[in-house]
């Protein structure tokens, strides 16, 4: 008999599983459930983008492209970034294709963190930072974020937990799950902190697309002195809806991305074809999809925010990506209890707060990627349950 | 301008009400309110009806698609046709089309049989109509946007991804 559990991998036999599944689980198991749980959007790939990847297929694209991404796709994402966010790169040497934004995040933080080094990473934000982190030999240093702040990070906060080892820093901004947006003016109070204790940073912004505030969404590598120290991740899940062609990118000094790429090249060789000959579409004939899509996520912001806040879920004002994240201490349950009563009695699916990270406690999260009908029918079953409660 | 997505949001949700179509515009319930009696009053909204799937009741009902072909009058053109054509109850649409043919009227009945004497009594026998095809329906996949027959509804196949 072979004794697997002593011949695996001790690092990541250690990592936790992601907390959002259990949910996922029961939700499959029950009929008539209204789901507010998801991390995708729903509407499909717009049908243009679609139909330029059946052309390449029925031309028979069907080869690896170059390692970094085909040039003419890494010339549509630089012009992108510059028409957009005014940041400029050379598609030739800095910016890398990647499959989906977490390859993007997995490489910049295997290329830079050396073991024992720590990577700071505000939470609640998305589930792969800190496993991504323990596997490259890094250490996670969590900054806590909370809602007297609107769950952006702060310059005390950052300075706080910088040591003579911190290394990384890691922005999740458009957020996910709280939907907080990082302004010009908090940006510039990090870029300070950043600048004196001479730290990299990772800036993922795949929510970029969807931010909903007038100033519109900045990228931290547009800030005096940032370019340098700065990996922008981006991709098309989000802003496209194209979650399942698994492509984005990594924008950043010619140094990084060259790192990054020799990684890229050796466990992953080039990014789907098919989806590459789609991106470039996207980005050439896409800015009005991104505009409709925005505009939809944006109604339905509202309506949800209204009506949580109607029925006596506190939550601020989300200004990016499509979630809300209420507090639920008014009920005095805990996010887990709150998620579990709603699911079993209303069969309304929502994601425990602290499923992002322990200061996710006493929230939940509720995406509103879904129809109006959807979210007006869900609205109603949570504003009963609580009534009942 | 901004309050025309008032026209969209109902087109598509009929239900709404003024409250919730205010906070998803960012506009006053009150301003909603009047743009929507302004709407009703000049025609631009002409109703508010439920989409329903006669297949899945009780209730018997046929519909039929005709093409009329007409000779267009002198100085009405084809409007005094269509309007005795739209004035019988049993009329659910009447479209001026290009190409092949002039008219394209929607009749419901309780019956095709009934639809068939309705067009042969009724449709053919007025005067400048040169000729009609009646077309039944046989099954509505969809109608005014709403997918009907649920082998065809589309699922949600998300929930699938642990992480995000």
């Amino acid at each position: 008999m072979i004794d697997y559990d002593k011949l695996m991998n001790s690092t990541a036999k250690r990592i936790k599983p992601s907390g959002i599944r259990k949910f996922f689980d029961i939700a499959h198991e029950m009929e008539d459930v209204i789901s507010l749980s998801v991390g995708e959007p729903d509407f499909h790939t717009p049908w243009h983008i679609r139909e330029a990847g059946i052309a390449s297929l029925e031309k028979g694209r069907t080869r690896y492209t170059p390692n970094r991404g085909f040039m003419q796709l890494r010339t549509e994402i630089a012009r992108f970034l510059a028409r957009h966010y005014g940041v400029e790169y050379e598609p030739e040497s800095q910016v890398l294709v990647t499959v989906g934004g977490s390859e993007a995040i997995d490489l910049c933080v295997r290329s830079l963190v050396n073991p024992g080094e720590e990577v700071l990473i505000p939470e609640p934000s998305f589930v792969c930072y800190v496993p991504i982190t323990q596997m490259a030999g890094g250490v996670p240093v969590i900054i806590e974020t909370g809602p007297e702040n609107g769950f952006k990070l702060t310059a005390e906060q950052l300075e706080a937990k910088i040591t003579d080892r911190t290394k990384l820093l890691i922005l999740p901004y458009p957020n996910n799950p709280t939907g907080a947006v990082m302004s010009r003016e908090d940006l510039a109070e990090i870029a300070q902190v950043v600048e004196r204790h001479n730290l990299l940073v990772l800036s993922d912004e795949i929510y970029a697309a969807l931010t909903y505030t007038r100033e519109g969404h900045v990228t931290f590598a547009s800030l005096p002195g940032m370019w340098e120290r700065t990996v922008v991740v981006n991709g098309f899940s989000k802003a496209h809806s194209m979650t399942g062609w698994r492509l984005g990118y990594a924008a950043g000094p010619k140094e990084i991305i060259s790192l990054m790429t020799k990684l890229h090249q050796f466990a992953i060789m080039s990014a789907p074809t098919t989806s590459q000959y789609a991106a470039i579409e996207a980005l050439k004939n896409g800015d009005e999809d991104i505009a409709y899509m925005r505009g939809q996520y944006d109604m339905r912001r509202r309506l949800i925010v209204d009506g949580l806040n109607n029925m006596g879920l506190k939550c601020f004002e989300p200004e990016g990506a499509f979630y809300v994240f209420p507090s639920v201490k008014s009920t005095g349950l805990t996010s887990m209890e709150f998620s579990e009563k709603l699911i079993y009695g209303k069969h309304v699916a929502v994601v425990p707060g602290d499923a992002f990270g322990a200061s996710g406690e006493g929230f939940v999260r509720i995406s509103y990627s879904y129809s109006i009908k959807h979210i007006t029918e869900a609205l109603n079953r949570m504003e009963a349950f609580l009534a009942e409660l | 301008m901004a309050m025309e997505q008032i026209l969209e949001l109902l087109q598509d949700e009929a239900k709404l009400s003024a409250n919730q179509l205010a906070v998803m515009l960012g506009e006053t319930e009150e301003n909603v309110r009047k743009a929507i009696a302004r709407y009703e009053r000049e025609g631009v909204i002409n109703g508010y009806h439920a989409l329903i799937n006669w297949e899945r009741t009780e209730t018997q009902k046929a519909t039929a698609l005709i093409e009329l072909r007409v000779s267009p009058q002198k100085d009405t053109g084809f409007d005094e046709i269509a309007g005795r054509v739209m004035n019988f109850p049993e009329v659910e649409s009447v479209y001026l089309m290009s190409g092949g043919y002039d008219l394209a009227v929607t009749v419901a009945g309780r019956t095709m049989q009934d639809i068939a004497m309705f067009v042969s009594k009724r449709l053919a026998t007025i005067d400048g109509v040169l000729s009609t095809a009646t077309h039944f329906v046989l099954t509505k996949y969809k109608d005014g946007g709403v997918i009907f027959n649920s082998d065809y509804e589309e699922i949600d196949e998300r929930g699938s991804n642990l992480c995000d």
